[in-house]
């Protein structure tokens, strides 16, 4: 599924996933374990993939390439969660919800 | 002692002494009989900006806005001359909604060549004309030019869209006045690149303002976004403005910005290190025309640690503009006295690569862990306030915006109410 330098990542591709509604739901089903195995492997790649995505005009990135960049963007999601927040919602967020109804496409 | 100086008159809000510096009673909030009277004396007959001229590219591009606090749905249109108009969503034979998909309540956007309505096929020109009726002899004495589309006041300010109930208002750029001339000229054009976030909030639609208008919250509330050291630094400091300033209805506060980027990077989070980006947008700016120099109309005090300025449009827009080349809307559009639909949108210049695409996640999903906290917050407010075990709340010189705005909506209901009696 990801470009084949990145193929440590191929355990996680469940995180390449089309919208932050899904990552984010993603985030909340996930236990801080799941997430933190997923952050240890993907954030010393992550100026790495961003190096190689480069290469590539943004609206014409290859299927490969285009998994690698969501699952970048999940990794984005769930670096609250590792590096802030310990646990998977936000604190003192209790009910309340935020939905991204629109969000650029890639 | 102030880190950076405050007016002569001694404190932000003793410049307008009309402002008084008594504590607030925050009955306007919890009263459903005000609710009722400020969708008379506000809304019914305030602009009210309903979206951008990107939502509608070319002819016959539309988009519906649901406008509970008027008991109305809108739509807004582009039609053959290139002109935007706006128009009630409501066919003139029995009155069905015109444009809408499967849920009548829901917003929907699209591009047509003219309305038909669901329900006996009238038709209606982009410009609101009735074109067609189904079996036309049928009816009596019915002349089509008769039965337009019932429209609405709509005008355009730097490619923001505004409507207004009232017939008689004067004109937007009249309304929105000195900041919104200050502010002319800059590349809300080139930011086209779109973030759109809404919730649902259990509270009056001017206590998320309020949450909006001061940072004074920010050191606290959000105390477990920054990294310990920082939090402890940022807590002790406390928050101060740079800037206020009001031109009423409208007022602006303006902000430091050391987080873009950030003096120190041990500061940040590991994952703002290597996007550079965070909460207060990419740390580099784009490059575009009109960022520098920036309109006459942003910092207004003219500081070096300058980095962002909030605008709020009477009544229920917040425009709030960052240093490095992005900007962001609040709208808070109240659906009852304790409950209002909150919606964001943050405005970036297109991504050309991959990590400007990151960066612009990072602050996306930066602002939306703020953003839930606040929300949050707002419904364990309003629980209380409705409780009335106490009324007036003591607001501080940084909280001169919502002293503001309590006592604009409340001058606004006042006037109403006289002319009415």
């Amino acid at each position: 599924m990801l470009p084949s330098e990145f193929a440590v990542l191929e355990p996680f591709t469940a995180w390449v996933l089309e919208t932050e509604r899904e990552r984010y739901s993603k985030r909340l089903a996930s236990s801080m374990e799941e997430m933190q195995a997923f952050y240890d492997v993907a954030f010393p790649l992550l100026e790495q993939a961003s190096d190689h995505l480069d290469k590539f005009p943004l609206d014409e990135l290859p299927e490969p390439e285009r998994n690698l960049l969501l699952l970048m963007f999940s990794l984005v999601n769930v670096s609250f969660p590792v590096e802030v927040w310990k646990q998977a919602r936000v604190p003192d967020s209790g009910a309340a919800y935020m939905d991204l109804v629109v969000e650029p496409k890639v | 002692m102030p880190h950076f100086a405050k007016p002569a008159a001694g404190s932000w809000t003793e410049q307008y002494p009309e402002l008084g510096t008594s504590p607030v009673n925050y009955e306007d909030s919890i009263d459903p009989a005000y609710y009722e009277a400020e969708r008379e004396a506000v809304f019914k007959r305030t602009w009210l900006n309903v979206g951008r001229v990107e939502q509608l590219p070319k002819t016959g591009s539309y988009f519906t806005k649901e406008l509970a606090v008027v008991d109305t749905s809108l739509i807004i249109v582009r039609g053959r001359d290139k002109e935007i108009r706006a128009f009630h969503n409501l066919c003139r034979h029995r009155g069905n909604k015109l444009v809408w998909n499967d849920f009548p309540g829901e917003e929907v956007k699209g591009t047509c060549r003219q309305f038909t309505c669901k329900y006996h096929a009238w038709r209606y020109g982009l410009d609101g004309e009735l074109t067609f009726v189904q079996q036309e002899q049928e009816f009596f004495d019915l002349d089509k030019s008769d039965y337009g589309l019932k429209s609405v006041r709509c005008e355009v300010w730097e490619g923001f869209v505004f409507v207004n109930l009232d017939p008689n208002a004067q004109p937007l750029k009249e309304y929105l006045g000195e900041f919104a001339k200050g502010l002319e000229g800059y590349p809300f054009h080139e930011m086209t690149e779109v973030f759109t976030y809404k919730a649902e909030i259990g509270s009056n639609w001017k206590l998320f303002i309020d949450a909006f208008a001061e940072f004074y919250h920010a050191p606290v509330l959000h105390m477990k976004q920054a990294v310990k050291d920082e939090a402890d630094k940022l807590f002790n400091v406390g928050y101060e403005a740079l800037h206020y300033e009001i031109h009423s209805p409208h007022s602006m506060i303006s902000s430091w910005g050391g987080m873009s980027p950030p003096k120190d990077l041990s500061i940040v989070k590991p994952i703002e290190r290597v996007l550079r980006s965070g909460l207060f947008g990419p740390w580099e700016a784009p490059d575009i025309e009109g960022l520098d120099p920036l309109p006459p109309g942003l910092n207004p005090g003219g500081h070096r640690a300058w980095g962002n300025d909030s605008f709020e449009f009477f009544p229920n827009m917040t425009l709030l503009i960052w240093k490095p080349g992005w900007y962001l809307t609040y709208h808070y559009w109240p659906t009852a006295v304790d409950r209002h639909i909150f919606e964001a949108n943050l405005y970036f210049v297109p991504a050309k690569t991959a990590r400007e695409r990151l960066k612009q996640e990072l602050t996306a999903v930066t602002f939306k862990e703020y953003a839930l906290q606040d929300g949050n917050t707002l419904e364990a407010t309003q629980t209380m306030l409705k409780s009335r075990v106490v009324t007036e709340f003591p607001l501080c010189d940084q909280e001169l915006l919502l002293r503001h705005l309590h006592k604009t909506v409340a001058d606004r209901v006042k006037e109403h109410t006289d002319a009415a009696q």
